[in-house]
């Protein structure tokens, strides 16, 4: 007799993915994880509600919260567009981490040799550059290894992101570097160089709400995404090439270019990600501030839970902003560093498990029609 | 100055002192990775295991002889239930490996549980007074050249050889070892001459997480001996790049660990000697090397003699007949 009956249930794939299931299974998932997360909380001996309402008040109801979260929505949303777009051909790019250092280092560099005489707009485009390239060319690297070597991408952006932190503090704290401020307490204390003033972001100020700059920059940047991939004949080239690298081939694409522009892509939005930390937040390199962060890794939750889709992204970037913002607000005793980390792994690993209730029909095999098989064979 | 304190010499016990945590990182994700299952998930389990295997060795009162085996048994639970999680996703609800892998790392890794737990148990305030020391095997700990690098090791390399020497026996040499790397190659086949590929993979993946385990014990209870948040810091991922270099055996990842382990400790090792090379390319050498190593074992006439499991990374859907 077969196993099937141990388990006595069945997945079966859908043929049809009813529209209401598509949603209403992420919702669901998002909150079994708070649950699941409640018992992580009850069994540490934290009260699992009081720090639900603390999270909910403090990242989205409270005076001035949204604004905060806008603000860790913001890097959430770079990496996030720079996991979904690299992930949907298969690339699973995981410097988003490094990549957005190096938008940082360079957009920094770019601010710091900025003379007064220059108009804003000017100092802020060539930020947005600067971190657009640095993020590139650091994706790009496994984007060529893999394309052309066949490496495995995952380990080689991974190791560049450590590489890349290794570079961000050398230049602030191992050496005299151009980013390091060498004045005054600096001198003491390494720390990097505050970027001129005419080189900050502007934020869009609407009373009760503070939007960055950064933010409605990271919108485009998802719009554009998502016109490039659904309205595009590059975009249609990336779905083959994700979808079955072999049929583009045949069909005349260059699979390998396609995947090197792609990560190109991707490690252009961690970079701009890194440029809006700079422009928009911290105003000067800060690799310890970075490295804390760990902006690209939540990225990739971000993606996932976006289902890879650039739009979503947006939705998804201020969610989890909100938790990273009350995790800011409430960081203490009671409310522990890493907390917000635990959440959000509890979140993917949740819609994960939830995605199969999308794909597949559970069946339960009744151990009756095993009998007649058993009999019938 | 000795003859054993030949920077040569040094360097060679070192290698093996700050290899033995790849070495079981590594041993585990072959097990895993022969049953067709890749398991990015190896940091979090890692930092899961350290910070078990820390809690025990500073809240359980006793002898170190009894404290130290509860810490690592601690280490590889606490890392082997991270790995079920990850073996129920892939295996039976049939999730991507690679996102649940990275959805283990980010939820263990060193901003996330890892971190909560060693927050919540106040880890990290103090050293951590029981630690795998360095034995002195046989008394030839100061024996010339050999007795450094062979005899002057903790616990935990002499356990981590015993494991890579029954783990090669066990893949090449026995029934189960043998159906163990046809699940990983055919799960079809496997299926059919009724060989639970379930199970199997369950089983290798738990048993590659335990092993992970006790590679995050050897960073907090010998390595670093103390807590700080992600004290890892990476090695989970040189694990699984030597997967790769040492075509998923055993005894050729021995070496890679060994190789890394010596670029590890370089900083260390030259910094105490005052040879003034940059602590920065020092600390960026085993990062940038794991790059190196993977671009040449990928290259097409490496790759012809790859062990890599067939299925791997494939979610196995058995056919209706």
């Amino acid at each position: 007799m077969s196993a099937i009956t141990r388990f006595g249930i069945r997945l079966e794939p859908r043929p049809d993915r009813p529209r209401w299931l598509v949603w209403a299974v992420p919702v669901c998932s998002f909150f079994a994880a708070l649950l699941v997360g409640a018992v992580v909380l009850l069994v540490t001996a934290q009260n699992p509600l009081s720090t639900y309402l603390r999270i909910l008040e403090r990242g989205f109801l409270d005076q001035g919260a949204l604004s905060g979260t806008l603000v860790a929505a913001t890097p959430l949303l770079f990496t996030g567009l720079c996991a979904a777009v690299a992930f949907k051909i298969g690339f699973f790019n995981i410097g988003g981490e490094g990549q957005f250092y190096m938008g940082a280092i360079f957009a920094s560099g770019i601010a710091l040799s900025y003379g007064d005489d220059l108009p804003a707009w000017l100092a802020i485009l060539s930020m947005i550059v600067a971190g657009a390239i640095g993020g590139g060319i650091w994706a790009a690297v496994p984007g060529i290894l893999r394309a052309y070597f066949k490496t495995n991408e995952i380990i080689t952006s991974l190791m560049l992101n450590y590489i890349a932190g290794i570079i961000a503090t050398y230049l602030i704290f191992e050496s005299e570097s151009f980013w390091r401020e060498l004045d005054g307490t600096g001198a003491v204390f390494p720390k990097g160089k505050v970027i001129p003033l005419i080189t900050w972001w502007p934020n869009l100020d609407l009373g009760s709400l503070v939007i960055p700059f950064g933010f409605l920059l990271g919108i485009a940047g998802a719009v554009w995404l998502a016109v490039l991939q659904r309205r595009t004949r590059f975009g249609y080239e990336m779905r083959v090439v994700g979808g079955a690298p072999t049929t583009a081939r045949y069909a005349g694409m260059r699979p390998s270019r396609i995947i090197v522009i792609v990560a190109a892509i991707s490690g252009a939005f961690a970079g701009l990600g890194g440029a809006a930390d700079v422009g928009n937040f911290r105003h000067v390199l800060d690799p310890k501030g970075l490295q804390q962060s760990g902006f690209g890794y939540a990225g990739i939750v971000v993606a996932a839970l976006a289902r890879l889709n650039p739009l979503a992204t947006i939705f998804v970037a201020v969610i989890l902003g909100g938790i990273t913002n009350a995790g800011y607000a409430l960081r203490g005793p009671d409310f522990p560093s890493g907390l917000v980390g635990t959440l959000q792994g509890l979140i993917l690993f949740c819609t994960l498990g939830g995605e199969v209730l999308v794909r597949y029909r559970i069946v339960r095999t009744a151990s009756t029609s095993v009998a007649v098989k058993a009999a019938g064979s | 100055m000795s003859f054993n304190d030949n920077l040569l010499i040094v360097i060679a016990a070192s290698a093996i002192f700050y290899g033995t945590p790849l070495v079981f990182a590594a041993l585990g994700e072959i097990l895993a990775e022969r049953s067709g299952v890749i398991n990015l998930g190896v940091e979090g389990m890692m930092l899961l295991g350290a910070v078990s295997a820390a809690w025990v060795a500073t809240n359980v009162d006793g002898p170190a002889g009894v404290v130290l085996p509860l810490a690592l048994l601690a280490a590889m639970i606490a890392a082997g239930m991270g790995a079920a999680i990850h073996a129920f996703l892939t295996i039976t609800l049939r999730v991507n490996q690679i996102i649940s892998g990275l959805a283990l790392t980010i939820f263990a890794g060193a901003a996330g549980l890892s971190s909560y737990l060693a927050n919540i148990w106040n880890l990290g305030q103090a050293p951590i007074v029981n630690q795998f020391n360095r034995l002195d095997v046989l008394g030839l700990a100061d024996m010339p050249l050999l007795g450094p690098i062979l005899f002057h090791q903790t616990l935990l390399t002499y356990l981590s050889w015993s494991l890579v020497i029954g783990a090669s026996f066990y893949l090449f040499r026995t029934r189960a070892g043998l159906h163990l790397r046809s699940v990983g190659e055919s799960p079809q086949t496997a299926d059919s001459v009724g060989i639970s590929v379930a199970g199997y993979r369950y089983f290798h993946v738990i048993l590659g997480g335990t092993f992970a385990g006790i590679a995050g014990a050897c960073f907090s209870l010998s390595i670093v001996p103390t807590w700080a948040d992600g004290l890892t810091s990476g090695q989970g991922w040189i694990a699984l790049a030597l997967v790769i270099f040492g075509f998923w055996r055993p005894d050729l990842m021995l070496v890679g660990a060994y190789l890394f382990g010596a670029l590890s400790s370089l900083g260390f090792t030259l910094q105490a000697r005052g040879v003034g090379i940059s602590l920065a390319v020092l600390s960026a050498l085993p990062y940038a090397m794991t790059i190196i190593v993977l671009v040449l074992v990928s290259t097409s006439s490496a790759r012809r003699h790859l062990g890599a499991p067939a299925a791997l990374g494939k979610p196995y859907e058995r056919e209706e007949r």
